[in-house]
């Protein structure tokens, strides 16, 4: 394992940011496994920690392909990881939605300008990120429609589903959108929640990385096969929406398959505890992604389903 | 829209019509406080109300004006919104029937649209100071630009990428055929009483124009017009404290030293800020810590 510097960010008042890419093997660039750009997506950072240590196993007994090189960087944030900060710096910007970035711009540009140049030329390219929402949700692989999409390799990480999204404007300053728009086959990996490490959902994401790294021939692993996958379009889910406001009481969970009418959710006035909505599923299937927090707006997203699909 | 706990968030529009009866009037929009720490539009939303009020018999079209956007970001002094901590400007057009986020976009889509002009105003942020000056995008330019020149700005730029961004306000107003400019000024978490005073006359020279307003025309100025190619930029190269040594709004000889960083450890000078062009230094740091490529001063060049 060799360690290389992707980027030095410098602080007058802080240590300098050193981004950290972690090396494996030698030649072809192969893959690359980018961790968290946000301070607040604690169990991806667990995940690439707990991926260079398995990399460092693996290279040890001489699994990594001969000529391919893989490269793991753990976070691309970590001044926001120490003050508990999503975003970056004092201006509060997210890094996610500064690509392609460049090397003559804002501070912020520069990191994703340094860190997009050292990705830029792997032949796939991972990313373990979150969504924006205060949500958990099934496992994951998702990609942009632009029309470079390649959903059958998305499906070799064997994660029970696979999320093609129609991108939006704002998408279009994503490191995955830009990875998938320039050269990589560019895929990000979502896992069941942020907030909290979770060694259950963190070995799934680990195997599900290996055996893509296997399947493509870029480390001898013998891993187990994994789900096939189930590719959805992002626009053919089912959201599910809060009416009112309030203490949201979940009572479902992600991965769950709810019949048409079942209860998902209770809504309470905060103040007399009384039930303000009754949130009922409006159609058969699965809950892909499901809000996690005590309090819910109106109109959030409280469920995602896949419309009639079952276990 | 209801929030958790005892609360609704809402926008207000505050609609001025004219006391007499006219048909088919038009219509014109004020909008502010899309990003929090910008307070600039909060006193030209009041000086507009405050003078159509003083003689309304003067108007004679409608004037919405929307003082806040992102009230919560304003209570809280912060940029995004701090319910979804995005920025705001970058969610429009948004879905009808859609999520919090969604249905908040289009909402204010839906009010806006059926004005004839649009006017979306802005402060600096905390970081910089900036004069009056009005972001087209060149693309909607041919259609704007004889509005920006009423404006009383002191520069119209055009092809300002970020503010005129696909997912703003302004771009998705453009898109759907209500012209809108975006107007910046000053520097956020403050409120500049000349500058907000120099736009609200280009607001009623507008008003003037559009026959919207029968009162005494404001005198008015041509704003300098520049392209980004008439832009130097001017950033830092080091991790320092920007001191400038030249005022805001002044002009500059190339080769001039408009500033230093400097290291408050050692006591060196780390960089000596010096201009290539000559012309307006319109935009200048005011938040003194820098780090490496942080803005420290735009110039305009070439439109003089």
């Amino acid at each position: 394992m060799n360690i290389t510097e992707i980027y030095d960010f410098k602080s007058t008042y802080r240590e300098d940011m050193r981004i950290k890419g972690y090396v494996f093997g030698s030649g072809e660039k192969s893959a690359c496994i980018v961790g968290p750009t946000r301070g607040n997506e604690y169990q991806q950072l667990y995940i690439c920690s707990q991926l260079v240590k398995k990399l460092a196993e693996l290279e040890e007994l001489g699994a990594i392909v001969n000529d391919k090189q893989i490269m793991v960087i753990p976070t691309a944030n970590f001044y926001a990881f120490n003050l508990s900060k999503d975003f970056f710096g004092v201006k509060n910007i997210d890094i996610n939605r500064c690509f392609p970035g460049n090397d003559y711009g804002e501070p912020v540009s520069r990191i994703a300008g340094g860190l997009f140049e050292h990705i830029k030329d792997y032949a796939y390219t991972i990313q373990f990120t979150s969504f924006f929402e205060r949500a958990s949700c099934v496992p994951h692989v998702r990609m942009m429609e632009n029309g470079n999409e390649n959903v059958s390799l998305a499906n070799l990480f064997g994660l029970p589903y696979v999320v093609v999204r129609r991108p939006l404007p704002i998408d279009t300053t994503t490191m995955n959108y830009n990875l998938q728009t320039e050269t990589s086959s560019a895929f990000s990996i979502f896992t069941n929640d942020k907030n909290s490490v979770n060694d259950r959902e963190a070995k799934q994401a680990i195997s599900a990385v290996l055996r893509f790294l296997t399947r493509m021939g870029i480390i001898h692993y013998e891993c187990h096969s994994g789900y096939i996958s189930h590719i959805l379009y992002e626009d053919d889910l089912k959201d599910v929406l809060s009416g009112r406001a309030g203490i949201f009481k979940s009572l479902v969970e992600c991965g769950e398959d709810v019949k048409y009418g079942t209860k998902m959710a209770e809504i309470l006035d905060p103040f007399d505890g009384s039930l303000r909505e009754e949130i009922v599923a409006s159609t058969d299937g699965i809950v892909l992604f499901a809000h996690n927090t005590p309090l819910i707006n109106q109109y959030e997203t409280a469920f995602r389903m896949i419309h009639r699909l079952h276990e | 829209m209801e929030l958790p706990v005892g609360e609704t968030y809402k926008i207000f529009r505050n609609r001025l019509e004219p006391t007499a009866q006219i048909n088919s009037p038009g219509r014109i929009s004020i909008v502010s406080g899309t990003h929090g720490d910008e307070l600039e539009g909060q006193y030209i939303c009041y000086e507009i109300a405050r003078r159509i009020k003083e003689a309304p018999d003067c108007l004679m079209g409608i004037v919405d004006i929307y003082p806040v956007l992102n009230p919560f970001g304003i209570d809280m002094a912060s940029k995004n919104n701090p319910l979804f901590n995005s920025d705001m400007n970058r969610i429009f057009p948004g879905t009808p029937g859609g999520n919090f986020v969604g249905r908040l976009s289009s909402t204010v889509i839906e009010s806006i649209t059926g004005s004839d002009l649009c006017l979306d105003i802005h402060a600096s942020d905390i970081f910089v100071r900036e004069i009056p000056q009005v972001r087209l995008s060149e693309e909607f330019a041919e259609n704007l630009l004889p509005f920006a020149k009423l404006t009383n700005a002191d520069m119209i730029w055009m092809n300002a990428t970020a503010t005129v961004h696909e997912s703003t306000l302004a771009h998705s107003l453009n898109v759907l055929g209500v012209p809108t400019m975006v107007i910046e000024m000053g520097q956020g978490h403050q409120i500049n009483k000349p500058y907000g005073d120099q736009i609200v006359d280009g607001i009623f020279n507008i008003l003037c124009e559009l026959g919207m307003w029968t009162g005494i025309r404001p005198r008015t100025q041509l704003p300098a017009i520049s392209s980004d190619g008439s832009v130097e930029f001017i950033r830092s190269a080091n991790a320092g404290i920007f001191m400038p040594t030249t005022e805001h709004n002044h002009f500059v000889k190339s080769g001039d030293t408009i500033g230093v960083v400097l290291d408050p450890y050692s006591g060196e000078i780390l960089q000596k800020i010096v201009t290539e062009h000559s012309g307006l230094l319109f935009t200048q740091r005011i938040y003194p810590v820098v780090s490496e490529g942080d803005l420290l001063a735009r110039i305009l060049t070439g439109a003089f």
